[in-house]
């Protein structure tokens, strides 16, 4: 689903972020990033996400090389690609529930049907009753569940957080690292940028490790030479 | 649209492809606009006194352009009116006899621009004279009657223009007997020049104006964009278009230029009223039929329509110009 090859992420002359990177990851897998501050982790999330473009190697996204994909189509990429961040993105100015409409608005969905698929998501996260409340009202574990709901309320194929577990006691954390867990046994993709490692030892997954943007563990080893998609 | 056919086959994609689909996209797309449009309209009530200086600033700016123009269109229709009743009087040679004055006459009546010729006898017009102007004491000491034959010529409709006439004076000169022809062009040529260059001041004003509108619009519309960057980001990051991340800024303005154009309808409507009192006894005096009309309706919407497109315009500049800054990179944090 994912596949980073030899990927490399140079921001000018003097930093690199991300060094021939090698990994793939398959339909319904789980897996965890993590490194130091500064490792590269969010290059990498952003590059999956199109908000950056490879300085050189191949990365290819659902079968879909993003090297070179038009700024036109970038829109219709990302609404393949759930994303959770770790201040959640919340817009405060409307309710839950036309927060985690979003996505659905963006791609023009009808109304009856986007209302079945919110409340469908934010049943999921446990968070049917607070629809029509303001965000704000909500506590941080409930705000992190609302900006989950909105990631996935669309059903991508590819599930990213960003230090979702940040701000969270380890009670909640746990509460949201078993929602990704379940989503990823339906077939999502979801990747986990973390330093939360007593989290990652007790989950148990693959680990992604980056080190001053190198890939030094879980990574999968480069066969052959990069070719086009 | 590009979008509208990416977004079907976006949806369509690996799906069974069926006209309801097809439909029920369009129906959501209609439904965005209309969502869209309330939406960025509400946001303009929700700020009344906002909102109203910036309808007011639009129109006033649009205002006086119009009610410039009106007063044009108003002007030539006064050459209009004096066109109507061009004359050209052509006086006979002081010698002739009355019957060659009388064959003058008849020749020039018999010409197709011509619509009547009234021949005024010599000794007919120095009796009047003498009675109207008052001179009868020192015209006694005149010899001879100094006034010649004239005739008053009255053109057809079709010959009544500028060039009409001056075609008309040059075949009167040339016929035997005619010593010369009068028509008091001069004012209203004046006039045509002083209107023609009025006309094209005016539209130079009308440019910069709409200028002032286009770039209030999209000031006020940049500002509308800063307040909602967050909104802007979150609808980038989740696959909003351009288009889509666009489209209420373009309604905004779009709102704005509806409620200046109306406004500068309102100001219009309420100026000339105001004034008809005062423009109807100064031609009266004058005793021309000048009246300053209004935009009528037609105008009127053509006025709140044209308001729609510049405000719709301003708007879009400002998005072009601000929107490609707000990039979702800067949320993911280093």
């Amino acid at each position: 689903m994912i596949e980073f090859r030899q990927v490399t992420k140079r921001y000018d002359s003097d930093h690199t972020a991300l060094r021939q990177v090698n990994f793939r990851l398959d339909r319904g897998e789980l897996a965890f990033l993590t490194g130091h501050s500064g490792a590269g982790k969010s290059t990498l999330l952003k590059l999956i996400m199109v908000m950056e473009r490879p300085s050189a190697g191949e990365l290819v996204v659902g079968g879909q090389l993003l090297n070179k994909l038009p700024k036109r189509q970038v829109p219709y990429m990302r609404r393949h690609i759930g994303v959770v961040f770790q201040n959640h993105q919340l817009l405060f100015d409307r309710t839950v529930y036309d927060n985690v409409a979003m996505p659905l608005e963006v791609m023009g969905v009808p109304p009856k049907e986007a209302g079945r698929r919110v409340r469908a998501a934010l049943d999921k996260v446990g968070l049917l009753s607070k629809e029509k409340m303001n965000p704000i009202q909500l506590s941080g574990g409930e705000q992190q569940r609302v900006g989950i709901a909105r990631a996935v309320v669309n059903k991508p194929p590819v599930l990213l957080a960003d230090e979702p577990t940040g701000n969270l006691d380890p009670e909640l954390s746990a509460g949201i690292m078993n929602l990704f867990s379940q989503f990823s046994q339906v077939g999502v993709t979801v990747l986990i940028a973390t330093h939360d490692i007593a989290l990652i030892n007790e989950m148990g997954h693959r680990t992604l490790t980056l080190d001053h943007g190198r890939l030094v563990s879980g990574g999968t080893p480069f066969q052959g030479g990069v070719h086009g998609a | 649209m590009v979008p509208e056919s990416q977004r079907k086959h976006d949806v369509s994609r690996g799906a069974r492809v069926s006209r309801s689909a097809g439909r029920q996209l369009m129906e959501g797309y209609v439904n965005h606009h209309r969502k869209v449009a309330r939406d960025s309209a509400e946001r303009l009530w929700r700020s009344p006194v906002a909102s109203l200086m910036t309808w007011a600033v639009i129109g006033v700016a649009l205002a006086l352009p119009v009610a410039l123009l009106l007063l044009l269109s108003s002007l030539e229709g006064v050459s209009a009116g004096w066109d109507s009743s061009a004359r050209l009087t052509a006086y006979v040679e002081l010698e002739s006899p009355l019957e060659d004055a009388e064959a003058i006459a008849e020749r020039v009546a018999s010409d197709g621009r011509i619509d009547a010729v009234e021949l005024v006898n010599r000794d007919d017009a120095f009796r009047e004279f003498r009675v109207s102007s008052g001179l009868e004491d020192a015209l006694d000491f005149l010899d001879e009657n100094p006034l010649p034959h004239a005739l008053l010529i009255t053109p057809e409709a079709s010959a009544r223009s500028e060039a009409g006439m001056q075609g008309l004076i040059r075949f009167i000169e040339a016929i035997e007997g005619i010593e010369r022809v009068q028509v008091d062009l001069g004012w209203l040529q004046r006039l045509n020049a002083v209107t023609d260059l009025l006309v094209r001041a005016v539209w130079v004003l009308s440019l910069l104006l709409a200028a002032v509108v286009v770039l209030v619009i999209g000031n006020t519309v940049r500002l509308a964009i800063e307040s909602r960057r967050d909104e802007i980001l979150v609808a980038k990051l989740v696959g909003g278009t351009e288009a889509f991340v666009r489209r209420p800024f373009l309604y905004t303005g779009a709102w704005f230029g509806l409620g200046g154009g109306i406004l500068a309808w309102i100001v219009l409507e309420v100026s000339l009223w105001w004034l008809s009192g005062p423009i109807e006894r100064l031609a009266d005096l004058y005793r021309t039929e000048f009246s300053l009309s209004g935009p009528g309706l037609v105008g009127g919407l053509a006025l709140i329509i044209a308001a729609m497109v510049l405000g719709w315009l301003g708007a879009w500049l400002a998005v072009k110009r601000h929107m490609d800054d707000i990039e979702p990179g800067e949320i993911a944090g280093g």
